[in-house]
This record gives C-alpha cells, sequence and structure tokens, in this order.
C-alpha cells in the first residue's frame, strides 16, 4: 500500500525577510496538496495571506471566508469574485507578542485536474495579548490548468525570519 | 515507524449517483480522513450517516458564513446529519467544492464517535461542523447522500484515508 503525505519541500526565511514564500516545480505525481505554514509579517497589526498559483495574475479567483478578531465582538464574513490573487486570512503583523507565528493549513484537492480547483484554508494567530485572529476561508482558483506552482505574500512588506513553509502531497493509490 | 495517512479506497464517479458509500472499512486505523471534490445535477447540501445511525444517533453544530453574513445551527437525536450547511454548497461547477471529514477512534468500541468537518464552496460558503455519533459501535461503512433530488455528478471524486497512531 503507499505511502504518502509526503514532504515534497520546506521553506524557511532567512533574515532580512522575504516578500513571498514560493514552491515551483511542484510534481504532478499525487493526488492532493496539503501546506502548512508558521508565519508572520513585518507592519500593521495584521497581514493579509494571498496565495497565487502558476503566476497568475489574472482575475481568476474568488473565496468567502470567516474571521474572528480578538477585538471585535462581532464574528465577520467577507467575499470576493475575479480577483487577481487569493485572500485567504489575516496573520501577525509587526504589533503582535515577539517571536510569536501563525499556524495555517491549505488543503488542495485534485491539484493536476482540469476542472476548477478548490481549497480549504485554516488559520490561527494567537499571542496571549490583544490581538488575534483565527479564519476558516474557502478559496477558488478558476482554470484547467494543473498547479505547479505556489506562492504565498503578504499585503505588505515581507514574511519575517523564521516564517516557514512545508508542501505535503497526498496520494489516494 | 508505521506507515500512516494510507488510502484505503477511491471512488471516482463513472455515472451520476444520489449517495456514496464506503463499506467493509478496515478497523486497523485509529482515525479516518474523508477527502471529497464533488459536483452535482442541482446545488444541494449533504447527509452524514454510517452503519450506527439510527432514527436518532446523530447531533451536531455547524459554524458557517456566506461571505455576508455569519452563523451556526444544531441538531440533535437526528437519523441523518446535514454536513454541508445550508448554503447549498455542492455546486454544479466541477471542482468548485471541496470538504475534508476528519473520523475519530473509529473503531473503538467503548465512546460515542466524533466527527470533524471543513466544507468549502467560494460561489457559496464555507462551513465547519461537529457531528456525534452516539454510539459505541464500531464504524464499518460511511455514507454521503444528497440532500433532494439530486445527484453527485460524474468525475465527483471521494477518497478514504487511514490514519495510525502506532
Amino acid at each position: 500500500m503507499a505511502n504518502t503525505y509526503i514532504p515534497i519541500a520546506t521553506v524557511t526565511v532567512g533574515s532580512g525577510g522575504s516578500s513571498s514564500i514560493d514552491f515551483t516545480s511542484i510534481p504532478g505525481t499525487y493526488t492532493d496538496l496539503c501546506l502548512l505554514t508558521s508565519i508572520r509579517g513585518n507592519q500593521d497589526n495584521g497581514i493579509i495571506y494571498y496565495v497565487r498559483f502558476n503566476s497568475d495574475g489574472g482575475n481568476n479567483y474568488s473565496y468567502r471566508y470567516i474571521l474572528k478578531d480578538s477585538s471585535d465582538p462581532t464574528v465577520v464574513s467577507s467575499s470576493g469574485s475575479a480577483q487577481n490573487k487569493l485572500l485567504l486570512g489575516i496573520v501577525g503583523g509587526a504589533t503582535p507578542t515577539a517571536s510569536t507565528f501563525s499556524n495555517d493549513m491549505l488543503y488542495i484537492p485534485n491539484y493536476t485536474s482540469s476542472n476548477n480547483k478548490s481549497l480549504s484554508f485554516d488559520s490561527t494567530m494567537e499571542n496571549n495579548s490583544t490581538m488575534q485572529w483565527m479564519s476558516l476561508a474557502a478559496g477558488l482558483w478558476s482554470s484547467s490548468s494543473a498547479i505547479t506552482s505556489i506562492s504565498i505574500f503578504p499585503n505588505t512588506n515581507v514574511w519575517i525570519q523564521h516564517s516557514s513553509a512545508t508542501l505535503y502531497g497526498i496520494k489516494n493509490s | 515507524m508505521p506507515k500512516t495517512y494510507e488510502p484505503i479506497s477511491t471512488q471516482t464517479l463513472s455515472s451520476a449517483v444520489t449517495g456514496v458509500t464506503f463499506t467493509s472499512i478496515p478497523q486497523t486505523y485509529t482515525d479516518l480522513v474523508l477527502v471529497i471534490n464533488a459536483s452535482a445535477s442541482t446545488a444541494a447540501n449533504a447527509w452524514l450517516s454510517t452503519n450506527l445511525t439510527d432514527v436518532s444517533s446523530l447531533s451536531g453544530t455547524r459554524l458557517y458564513a456566506d461571505g455576508t453574513g455569519a452563523g451556526t445551527a444544531r441538531t440533535s437525536s437526528g437519523n441523518d446529519f446535514v454536513v454541508f450547511t445550508a448554503y447549498d454548497q455542492v455546486t454544479t461547477t466541477a471542482g468548485n467544492f471541496n470538504a475534508v471529514l476528519n473520523f475519530m477512534s473509529y473503531a473503538n468500541t467503548t465512546t460515542n464517535k466524533t466527527i470533524i468537518t471543513r466544507s468549502n464552496n467560494a460561489s457559496a460558503g464555507v462551513c465547519a461542523a461537529v457531528c456525534m455519533e452516539r454510539k459505541t459501535g464500531a464504524i464499518t461503512s460511511i455514507t454521503i447522500d444528497m440532500v433532494g433530488t439530486g445527484t453527485y455528478s460524474i468525475g465527483s471524486t471521494f477518497t478514504l484515508y487511514g490514519i495510525k497512531a502506532a
């Protein structure tokens, strides 16, 4: 029986930070992809977590999410369609407690399919202070292309040093 | 180290069906994960049931949002559990819906069974749910039925994985 949940690559951001974390030349030999990130930006309270596939900057992304911000008593839900990048959630920026990073899971079934690619995203940023976030998001890349690269990037500045991301491949046979 | 997260079975639909069932699930794992990437003849939700389900054995709570508002819903003592919210998440466009269901300690015969689900459609809504099968027997089969008269479309995929703790 096949072994699965196989690590494809890990990226850890070094000194000076990085404007994106990129996985390229993703093999097409798996069924699903799972990207686990522990990540943080360096500006503002919170930073938007964006994703693009195959460097596609066209208006081919849509999302719906539910988000809880500790500073707001209500739960927020938002959506977007025909976006040029995929907004999935909010992680910490400059303000949260030092040495604290988010925990995020992006799951993409059938990433080599010729159908649109729907995905699942769960994220939390807890830091024992006044600003925390947790979010659940549904995302969609409207493309018939197989996913061969993934880029995750903040809305401003960089992912800071020690941010990390690991991409796993999951086989169904 | 034991192999874990092993594929048990995949069903890729070659014809439209009203429901998908995994039977004879081996009892050799600790947890199960069911990954769904489906579309349907008409937008709908889905019912979850198992071999243990009777007229009142299922309960659960859903947290959901559609981009403009959020809410919760609860079912108690049911004979099925609407696992994908009230947003008709399984839509007609191929590829646009996915869900991941986690079945914890499914093979033990001493405790009730807990199922955690995440379901996603970027055009309809997002949902997280917890469901309890109030039965102490082992889960040996799982069924995901369409709500209403619709069918899952050809090409929809359902994959069951087993996870071993040791």
